[in-house]
C-alpha cells in the first residue's frame, strides 16, 4: 500500500456526488430514492462509514424548526439577524420549511431524537432570540444510520478516492471529476450529467494554537477541495470574508458546548465567575464579545458548569464525553478537570471557511444551484448561512433532488481530453522530484502565516504582506514541493487547496471595505459597518485565471425585517446592574 | 534539500496482543478519515504510520477486539 502507480480509469454515471460525511450521503440517498433507474456515484476521501465533520455522531441539532416551538419564518428572521443582514432568504426559509420533514425522515432512519414525557420533541432554546435546539440521545450511531440507507438504495460507493479538479464541459456546464486515489495514486475520471459537491469546511486554513496540524476543530480531512475545486471550475463564491472562528476547549480544540450545557444552566465566564454574555449562540457577534473578554484582562474564558448540582454537571458531562468528539472526556482526565468542580478554560480557535457556522461557500440559491449549470453544492462548504448538521442533510436532499431532474434532462458535456493530462501533471508533479520540501513543512508555513497575518482584527498592510509571502511559497509548492508515497500526495493536494483558500480569505477581506459580522470581518481600517456601501454580498471567482470580487444585491426579504430588530444580535454584553 | 527523520510520539496505540490484523482485519485502518493507520509487513499487526491524527476515535470505537487506544496528542494534551 502507497506505492505509487500510474493507472487511469473512466467511469460514467448521471449523478456524481462528491464528499460522503453528512449532505453527501443524503444527496445520493434523494437522488437514487426519487430516480431509481438513474446511476449515482458517492465518491469519498476516506471511508463513508465514518467520514466528515460528524464521523463519530452529533449530540443535538441546533436549528431545528419544529411546529410547535418556532415558526419558518422566525427562524428565517434570526439567521438574517445574526448574519448582519446579508442573507438571501429564500433557502435558508425553504429550509426552514423543509427540516422538519428531514428530521421525521431521519427519525426512521433509527436516529432519536429527545422526547419529553408527552413524547413531544423536547426542543431547548440557546439562540437569541428563538428556540431550535433538540438533543440526540443515540448521537453516536448517525453514520451507521446513513450507511444502512445507502446501502438499502444501492448507492455506488468509491472510498479513498480524492477529486482535485472538475471537469466543465464545452457547453459550459458541470462534466465530471478527476480523483486520485489516495493509496496508489491512481487516477479516476468521472463523467456525470450533475455533479454535486458536499465536501465540507476548509477546516485546516489556521493553525490551532496547539501548533499541531491536525488538532483542527473541523474533521482535519476537510481543507477546503471544494472550495479550491468551485474556484478553478469557475463557480462563484460568497462572503469568504466572513470568517468561522468558534469559541473551544482551549487546546483540546473541540466545542465546549454551551448548545448541550446551556438548557441546563451552564454558561460562559470570565476568570472573575462572571457571564459577560447572554447567549452562547456562535455568532461574529458573540466572538466579538468573546474576543474583547479575552483581551481586557479579565480572560481567559471559562465554560462554567461547577455551580451546578453535581448530577446535573455529570450528567453533561456524560452526554459531552460519549458524542461528537468523545476524547474529550480523556483530554480533561489527563488534567484532572471534573465539570463539577472546575471550570473549563476555552479560546478562539483558528479561523475556516464554513457556512454550517458563519456564511463563507460556494455561492448557491434555494435549489443547492451553484453559477455553473448542473453543479450543486450542499452542507459546510455551500453559502446558506448557520446551517450546521441538519442543514447539511437538508440542503443535501435538495441538492440530490434537483440534480437528478437536471440530470434526466440533459447528455453528457463534453470536456476537453488536454484537461485531464494537465491535472495529472499538476497532481504528479510533487512525485516526480528526488528531493524537495514535504508537505507538512509547506502546509505549517502557509497554515503559520495565516495566523500571524491573516486572523482577525484585519489589517490591510498585515493583509499585504501575507499576499507577498504565499505568493513565495506558492512557488516553493509549485517547484519544490516533493511527495514519497500515496499517503503524502494526498496531502500535498490537500496543500496547493489550502493555499487557494488561504488566497481567497485574503482578497475577499481585503474587497469588503468595512466591518461586518463582528469579529468574523472586523477590518481595523474600516472599523464601521456601512451599508450604504456594503449591504451586499461579495462574490469571488476566477475571471481570465485571476481572482476576482465583485458585489451582489441581496435578494429582496421574504420575511422583513424591523428596525429595532436588525441590531438584536449587537445587544448581547451583560449589562451592568443598576 | 535533502529530508531528514524527525522523531514523534503518536497518539494511536494498538495492543499487539489482541490485534487481529494478521488473520486479515483491517477495519481500523478503513474507518481512520485521515488514513493514518496501516498493518505492519513485519508484525502482521495495525500501527499508527502518519502523525496526523484528530483523535475522533473510530478506529478505537469499531475495532472488533478492543485493541486500539487514542491518546490525546502529546502537543495538546
Amino acid at each position: 500500500m502507497d506505492d505509487i502507480r500510474s493507472g487511469l480509469s473512466e467511469v460514467e454515471c448521471d449523478v456524481l456526488v462528491i464528499g460522503g460525511g453528512t449532505a453527501g450521503p443524503m444527496a445520493a440517498y434523494k437522488a437514487r430514492k426519487k430516480n431509481p433507474e438513474a446511476t449515482v456515484i458517492l465518491l469519498e476521501k476516506a471511508n463513508v462509514k465514518r467520514s466528515g465533520a460528524i464521523s463519530m455522531g452529533m449530540d443535538g441539532l441546533n436549528n431545528a424548526v419544529i411546529p410547535g416551538h418556532s415558526t419558518p419564518e422566525q427562524y428565517t428572521k434570526e439567521i438574517t439577524i445574526a448574519n448582519d443582514g446579508i442573507c438571501d432568504q429564500a433557502a435558508v426559509y425553504k429550509y426552514a420549511q423543509n427540516c422538519y420533514s428531514i428530521i421525521q425522515e431521519l427519525d426512521q432512519f433509527g436516529i432519536r431524537f429527545q422526547k419529553d414525557e408527552t413524547g413531544e420533541y423536547d426542543v431547548k432554546k440557546v439562540h437569541h432570540m428563538g428556540t431550535y435546539v433538540l438533543p440526540m440521545p443515540n448521537g453516536d450511531t448517525v453514520k451507521k444510520a446513513l450507511y444502512r440507507q445507502l446501502r438499502r438504495m444501492r448507492v455506488l460507493i468509491s472510498n479513498r478516492f480524492m477529486a482535485t479538479r472538475l471537469l466543465t464541459g464545452k457547453r459550459g456546464r458541470a462534466a465530471g471529476a478527476i480523483a486520485v486515489n489516495t493509496r496508489s495514486g491512481e487516477f479516476l475520471v468521472i463523467r456525470a450529467k450533475a455533479v454535486i459537491m458536499c465536501m465540507g469546511a476548509a477546516g485546516r486554513l489556521g493553525l490551532p494554537t496547539s501548533g499541531y496540524l491536525f488538532g483542527t476543530y473541523e474533521n482535519a480531512a476537510n481543507s477546503g477541495e471544494g472550495y479550491a475545486m468551485a474556484y478553478h471550475a469557475g463557480a462563484k463564491l460568497a462572503n469568504l470574508e466572513c470568517f468561522q472562528i468558534n469559541p473551544l476547549i482551549k487546546d483540546y480544540n473541540g466545542p465546549a458546548c454551551a448548545y448541550v450545557a446551556g438548557p441546563f444552566g451552564g454558561y460562559t465566564a470570565n476568570s472573575r465567575n462572571e457571564r459577560f454574555i447572554e447567549c452562547d449562540y456562535w455568532s461574529g457577534q458573540m466572538m466579538q464579545e468573546f474576543y474583547n473578554e479575552l483581551m481586557s484582562g479579565k480572560g481567559p474564558v471559562f465554560l462554567k458548569l461547577n455551580h451546578l448540582h453535581e448530577d446535573t454537571a455529570n450528567h453533561i458531562e456524560q452526554i459531552l464525553h460519549t458524542v461528537e468528539r468523545p476524547t474529550r472526556g480523556r483530554f480533561h482526565d489527563g488534567r484532572g478537570t471534573k465539570y463539577a468542580r472546575d471550570m473549563i478554560e476555552m479560546h478562539i480557535s483558528e479561523i475556516g471557511f464554513c457556512s454550517g457556522h458563519s456564511a463563507s461557500g460556494v455561492y448557491v440559491d434555494e435549489f443547492a444551484r451553484t453559477t455553473i449549470p448542473g453543479l450543486y453544492a450542499a452542507g459546510d462548504m455551500a453559502s446558506v448561512p448557520h446551517n450546521y448538521m441538519l442543514g447539511a442533510f437538508t440542503n443535501g436532499a435538495v441538492a440530490g433532488e434537483d440534480a437528478i431532474d437536471f440530470a434526466a434532462e440533459v447528455d453528457f458535456d463534453d470536456y476537453d481530453g488536454e484537461a485531464i493530462a494537465v491535472e495529472r501533471e499538476r497532481v504528479l508533479a510533487p512525485t516526480r522530484r528526488e528531493d524537495g520540501i514535504p508537505p507538512n513543512q509547506i502546509e505549517y508555513k502557509i497554515r503559520r502565516l495565516v495566523n500571524d497575518y491573516l486572523q482577525p482584527p484585519k489589517v490591510t498592510k498585515k493583509y499585504e504582506i501575507c499576499q507577498a509571502r504565499l505568493a513565495e511559497v506558492r512557488e516553493d509548492m509549485e517547484n519544490a514541493m516533493v511527495a514519497r508515497d500515496a499517503h503524502e500526495l494526498m496531502r500535498a493536494a490537500e496543500v496547493a487547496s489550502i493555499l487557494d483558500c488561504a488566497d481567497m480569505a485574503a482578497f475577499a477581506s481585503l474587497f469588503r471595505q468595512e466591518s461586518r459580522w463582528g469579529l468574523y470581518h472586523w477590518r481595523v481600517d474600516h472599523p464601521e459597518r456601512d451599508d450604504e456601501a456594503w449591504n451586499c454580498h461579495v462574490l469571488l471567482s476566477k475571471m481570465d485565471g485571476a481572482m476576482s470580487c465583485e458585489k451582489r444585491a441581496v435578494q429582496p426579504y421574504i420575511i422583513p425585517i424591523a428596525d429595532d430588530e436588525k441590531d438584536a444580535y449587537y445587544n448581547q454584553r451583560v449589562r451592568a446592574q443598576a | 534539500m535533502p529530508l531528514a527523520n524527525t522523531a514523534t510520539s503518536v497518539p494511536v496505540v494498538v495492543d499487539e496482543g489482541k490485534c487481529i490484523a494478521d488473520k486479515g482485519c483491517t477495519v481500523c485502518v478503513d474507518v481512520c478519515p485521515l488514513d493514518v493507520l496501516r498493518i505492519s509487513d513485519l508484525t502482521g499487526k495495525a500501527y499508527m504510520k502518519y502523525d496526523e491524527c484528530w483523535y475522533c476515535m473510530p478506529c478505537e470505537a469499531d475495532c472488533p477486539t478492543g485493541a486500539v487506544t487514542v491518546n490525546i496528542p502529546y502537543l495538546l494534551k
